[in-house]
């Protein structure tokens, strides 16, 4: 068996305050898959996303990315490996211009000149905002600035690209731009989204999240299918959607 | 306030004053002002030839007129002490109109008003032909400290997204009829200034997190760039050293 992209075991992490936020997390997602991570607020999803690079460290458990363990030597190596997009592009575009924004992180990886250039316009192209290298982010559409975000992260060649609500803020056409930038990506994808419809659209896969732990794990038709289980993790699908009556889209 | 890298200074073009490396503008307007401010003041016509050289760059740059003379307002709060000196100051007295005015603050005022002027008038037009990235870019390769460059970036680039959480709240706030008229009223503007600035500070958490998981390691990554050729160092140091000139004639034989 290949090594997956993703292996977490036993994941348990508390807040200071003394909350906790996961209580043994198990997840493994295989190269090139892309999976929705699904559940309520204040089910530690963001929680999660945290650990996969780094940021907080595991109290239990471990967390392995491509085969290569999440601890403080190898920090540099993961966090080039695990793109994360933040839910407010704000937050992620900082730099004056966007060309120096998505040449952030893989100058900190150590790359200059027209190594740097080629990253820089490849990622941009793939979203489609290579025109706008030299505009300030905040002379951007929100949608454009969301395209740029994952634009920074893919300059670094992530393994793998999580997403933390990537279709929040998004006008309807927004919305489908990205979709369609993200069925594009030759990569493994982990979404954390509550926007049911888009996770049935993008990912052939959802994880249930509730309390700190994974409480399902399968098709995302059929979780969303499941009407007990849907219920009892506060997920509720809109009006007058029936995931089973939804054609299956050629995402090949 | 056009194109996508518009500050409100900035004036869309594409001149040879525009194409100037950010770092020769900003060099050659240091340089400027300080000849200016080396003149001596009875030199009238050392002040005449430095307005023709600043009109000869609006020129190049093609600058409006009215644009810069609009800009030029900003500093009237800031001279009009030098308007009251004429009449405060002690010493020699001439009648001008049957006003009696004192012959050192007429001339003090003189050079207060058409030094500073001078000075606004460089700033005026490096700020309306340099966009704000290249304005850093510039400071950073005259040496500034990288700490230094960092904050402004991030103070320029964040300010427009808290202005506009800032717009937000008032507007909630009136929406629910806050219409404040005396000053023990204004309790609410102080709770949403406080609530403005804990956001921005969490808001700095998460660029931080952001950055951390792009790599960031405790400094900016430093991109080198080509050097900047002498030609370009060359003109637009033409100015300050035409105005150096002019400032040193001053000295011998202007007064």
């Amino acid at each position: 068996m290949t090594v997956p992209a993703l292996e977490v075991r036993g994941l348990a992490f508390t807040y200071p305050d003394g909350s906790p936020a996961l209580r043994g997390v198990d997840l493994e997602i295989a190269r090139g898959e892309r999976v929705a991570l699904l559940g309520p607020n204040g089910a530690g999803k963001t929680t999660l996303v945290m650990h996969l690079n780094g940021i907080l460290r595991p109290q239990r458990g471990s967390v392995v990315v491509g085969g290569l363990p999440v601890v403080e030597a190898n920090l540099r190596e993961v966090r080039r490996r695990v793109g994360i997009v933040f839910q407010d592009p704000d937050d992620q575009l900082f730099m004056p211009t966007v060309r120096e924004d998505v040449a952030f992180g893989p100058a900190n990886l150590g790359l200059r000149g027209e190594e740097l250039e080629a990253r820089v316009r490849a990622a941009l192209r793939a979203v489609g905002m290579e025109e706008h290298a030299d505009r300030a982010p905040h002379h951007l559409s929100f949608g454009q600035r969301r395209r740029v975000a994952v634009a920074t992260v893919l300059a670094m060649e992530p393994e793998i690209l999580v997403l933390d609500e990537p279709s929040s803020n998004l006008d309807p056409a927004g919305r489908r731009e990205l979709a369609d930038i993200l069925r594009s990506l030759d990569i493994t994808i982990l979404m954390v989204t509550h926007d049911l419809p888009y996770a049935l659209e993008l990912c052939p896969r959802s994880v249930v999240m509730n309390g700190g732990i994974v409480v399902a794990d399968g098709p995302t038709r059929e979780i969303l299918s499941d009407e007990a289980l849907m219920r009892a993790n506060r997920l509720e699908l809109p009006y007058g959607f029936f995931p089973a009556a939804v054609r299956e889209l050629d995402t090949a | 306030m056009s194109g996508p890298h518009a500050h409100a200074l900035y004036v869309h073009g594409h001149t040879p004053v525009h194409r100037l490396a950010p770092e020769a503008k900003l060099a050659a307007q240091l340089l400027f002002v300080l000849a200016v401010v080396a003149t001596p003041r009875e030199a009238f016509w050392a002040f005449g030839v430095y307005a023709l050289l600043v009109a000869v760059v609006v020129g190049l740059a093609r600058l409006p007129i009215a644009f810069v003379a609009k800009r030029l307002l900003f500093e009237v709060p800031f001279v009009l002490f030098a308007v009251l000196m004429p009449f405060v100051s002690r010493g020699e007295r001439v009648d001008v109109l049957g006003v009696s005015l004192s012959v050192e603050g007429l001339w003090g005022a003189w050079n207060v008003l058409a030094k500073a002027t001078l000075g606004l008038a460089a700033s005026i037009v490096v700020a309306a032909t340099t966009t704000m990235p290249e304005l850093l870019r510039g400071l950073e390769r005259l040496r500034m400290p990288r700490a230094l460059t960092s904050t402004l970036s991030f103070m320029i680039r964040y300010a427009d997204v808290v202005a506009e959480e800032m717009r937000r709240m008032k507007i909630a706030r009136d929406s629910r009829a806050y219409d404040p008229r005396w000053l023990w009223q204004a309790r609410a503007v102080a709770a949403a200034a406080g609530a403005l600035f804990i956001r921005s500070y969490e808001r700095g958490e998460r660029v931080y997190l952001a950055m951390l998981s792009r790599g960031y390691a405790g400094s900016m990554p430093r991109l080198e760039e080509a050097a900047t050729p002498a030609v370009v160092w060359a003109a637009a140091l033409a100015v300050p050293a035409a105005a150096a000139a002019v400032a040193a004639t001053a000295w011998v034989v202007g007064r």
